[in-house]
């Protein structure tokens, strides 16, 4: 095989890799070469229970950003969650942010209720009015109890 | 009487069960060639590569100029080996590359030479020994005696001052044979060179060398001037050069 | 009779001992000899025109197949629990961590690998590396050091061209065959991988490179001292560098599955 020849050949092997490469981590890493696209707000729950770093976060269906940390505040033992919103979304700061699941076994996700109010959220503020991830099995228990008691 | 360039004292060498090489002496001088006689598969290549270090004694010394090759600094068995090129019996010429990459080899991967002062010294081995039109080629595509003659290019290519020739001319024509002959012998006038020669070419080789020595049996039974072959009362060379069996 | 039992349990474990120990030294060597000048540049694209451009097709055809497969199979077991939409999820998380890596580089091996072993056996046999070191050239960075970088570098664009083509093969049967939603397939396959999963990917690829073309070289490279000279030599020095290949494939995947994920 002629010289030229196989260096034209490993040439168009090499960017056919990294092409797809370049696919992998972009379209489906979902890496952001701009930083600062988004921007973080926090939110506290008493249970995220299924909740992951990566998860949705939807305003009216839809997505509007997505949970970049989640952890324990040590001092009020809550969950705390990092969710990085898209600038050009404005969240006011009577929202409701509530842990949702996405079918019967999907994953979890945060949903945003738009509010009213004139004063809007900024970067690092926190949301206040928040919903826990719904606990079926202590909604169980709670009617068994119930019942029990009539 | 000189101090050897190259002297065997002793040497063994085992191969697990076999052993081929039985506290050999011998001696190589400076600017002489030195013809390795003897039947085949007495070790008489074994020999070649322990001067080169492809193969490590088991025991014995080996003297470059006198002094012991293993006490030796590591610069100068370095600066000694860089002296030696080899010729093996088999070509061992490589095969994935062409026949002019295959002689330029040495001399791309050892020195700075500019490309074109690479390609006039190689071209110019390539005619000395009448390889014509096959740089393109591979050493596949050749005859026996062609790759024989590419090796002998590969081996001379650097300007070695000692080459060790193992078995140069099996399977040339008389002609080609003669021509290998002649080209070693002008070399060594032109360079004075050293040279040691594996061959079975009785009689013709001892009109090329200096000095013979015969290997037999895991030792050297015979070693001298090419005068004292032909006033030797040795049977042995005489039996193995009139092709008797010893 | 016992004591020639333990005995030849001994000598084994201790020629075991030896292999590791040299096959260890030999990789070593290849990795440090990559960076002694010059470089040899020509030699890493001409093996990996053979490593890499040459299985491209290879490649794609067994990630095609692999991706319709695990398109086919993960429907009718999602499918029992109703979450057939989770397909994409599936069928590309497997292939980035887990498939893509292992598949690449079992079919890289048998493809260059093999002939990786056999073409320095060869040498081996025919004296060519004892030409190479009368000729003062180091033959393991000659043969050995610009195939670690050839394979080090073809063997991650290779996994790569396997993953997207096994997401897409099982695009192919999932949602063109099995009916689920086009768009649904690619957002759960958007949603699912993390970058911490194809990171893990290409660590796989990587470290099987550097596996493979060990074990492939250094079989090759000492095919005298295991079986001999000769052809039978070549082609057992083969055959085993390409199981023994594969079993390290394997063993090195669970290790850094188990380390990193």
């Amino acid at each position: 095989m002629d010289k030229r020849k196989i260096e034209f050949y490993v040439g168009l092997f090499v960017i056919i890799g990294v092409l797809c490469t370049g696919y992998l981590f972009i379209v489906l890493g979902e890496i952001s070469f701009v930083k600062d696209k988004q921007y973080p707000v926090y939110a506290f729950f008493s249970s995220v229970s299924g909740l992951k770093t990566g998860a949705k976060i939807e305003m009216v269906g839809v997505q509007i950003g997505m949970v970049s940390k989640v952890n324990i505040d040590k001092e009020r033992l809550l969950a705390k969650v990092e969710l990085s919103i898209d600038k050009n979304i404005e969240l006011s700061e009577d929202v409701i942010a509530s842990v949702k699941t996405s079918g019967i076994i999907g994953q979890k996700y945060i949903d945003i209720q738009p509010g009213g109010s004139d004063i809007i959220l900024g970067p690092g503020e926190e949301i206040f009015n928040t919903e826990s991830s719904l606990d079926i099995e202590s909604l169980v228990r709670k009617l068994i109890f119930i019942k029990n008691n009539k | 009487m000189a101090i050897p360039l190259i002297q065997f004292i002793n040497v063994s060498k085992n191969f697990g069960e076999s052993h081929v090489l039985k506290g050999l002496n011998l001696s190589i001088y400076k600017g002489e060639i030195t013809a390795v006689i003897g039947k085949s598969g007495t070790g008489k290549s074994v020999l070649l590569k322990h001067i080169i270090g492809l193969v490590q004694q088991d025991s014995g010394q080996i003297l470059i100029e006198g002094q012991p090759l293993s006490q030796l600094s590591p610069k100068k068995i370095k600066l000694f080996y860089q002296k030696l090129s080899y010729m093996f019996q088999d070509n061992a010429l490589f095969d994935f590359m062409n026949i002019y990459d295959n002689i330029a080899l040495p001399l791309v991967e050892n020195s700075r030479f500019p490309k074109d002062q690479v390609n006039k010294k190689v071209l110019k081995r390539m005619d000395q020994l009448g390889l014509i039109d096959i740089e393109k080629k591979f050493p596949s595509q050749l005859s026996g005696g062609m790759r024989k003659r590419v090796a002998l290019a590969r081996a001379l290519v650097m300007d070695p001052e000692i080459v060790l020739f193992d078995e140069p001319t099996t399977g040339l024509d008389p002609i080609r044979k003669k021509k290998v002959h002649s080209m070693i012998q002008e070399y060594q006038k032109k360079f004075e060179f050293t040279a040691v020669i594996v061959s079975h070419d009785i009689p013709e080789i001892f009109n090329v060398v200096q000095r013979i020595a015969l290997l037999d049996d895991g030792i050297i039974k015979f070693e001298g001037t090419k005068k004292d072959i032909l006033d030797s009362q040795s049977k042995i060379l005489n039996d193995f050069i009139a092709g008797k069996d010893i | 009779m016992l004591n020639k039992l333990i005995e030849k349990f001994g000598e084994k474990t201790i020629n075991l001992l030896k292999s590791f120990g040299r096959i260890i030294l030999f990789c070593f060597s290849g990795v440090t000899n990559i960076f002694t000048l010059p470089f040899q540049f020509a030699k890493i694209i001409e093996h990996m025109w053979f490593i890499g451009t040459k299985s491209i097709f290879v490649i794609i055809l067994t990630g095609l197949f692999t991706g319709m497969v695990l398109g086919l199979q993960g429907y009718y077991s999602l499918v029992k629990v109703g979450s057939e939409a989770a397909l994409g999820a599936a069928v590309s998380l497997t292939l980035i961590s887990e498939l893509g890596p292992v598949f690449t580089a079992i079919m890289v091996t048998a493809r260059a690998g093999s002939s990786m072993a056999a073409e320095i056996g060869v040498m081996r046999i025919s004296e060519q590396i004892d030409a190479l070191k009368t000729m003062h050239i180091n033959p393991v960075r000659f043969l050995f050091s610009p195939r670690i970088i050839a394979a080090a570098i073809s063997f991650p664009l290779l996994t790569a061209l396997f993953d997207v083509v096994g997401i897409f093969g099982g695009f192919i049967s999932g949602s063109m065959m099995l009916g689920i939603n086009k768009h649904v397939y690619m957002d759960t396959v958007i949603q699912s991988v993390k970058i911490h999963d194809i990171n893990v990917g290409f660590y796989k690829a990587f470290a099987f490179a550097l596996v493979t073309t060990t074990i492939c070289c250094y079989r090759g490279y000492y095919t005298h001292l295991y079986s001999g000279f000769g052809a039978r030599g070549v082609s057992l020095s083969t055959t085993n560098a390409v199981v023994h290949s594969c079993i390290a494939i394997f063993i090195f995947d669970y290790i850094i599955t188990f380390f990193w994920v």
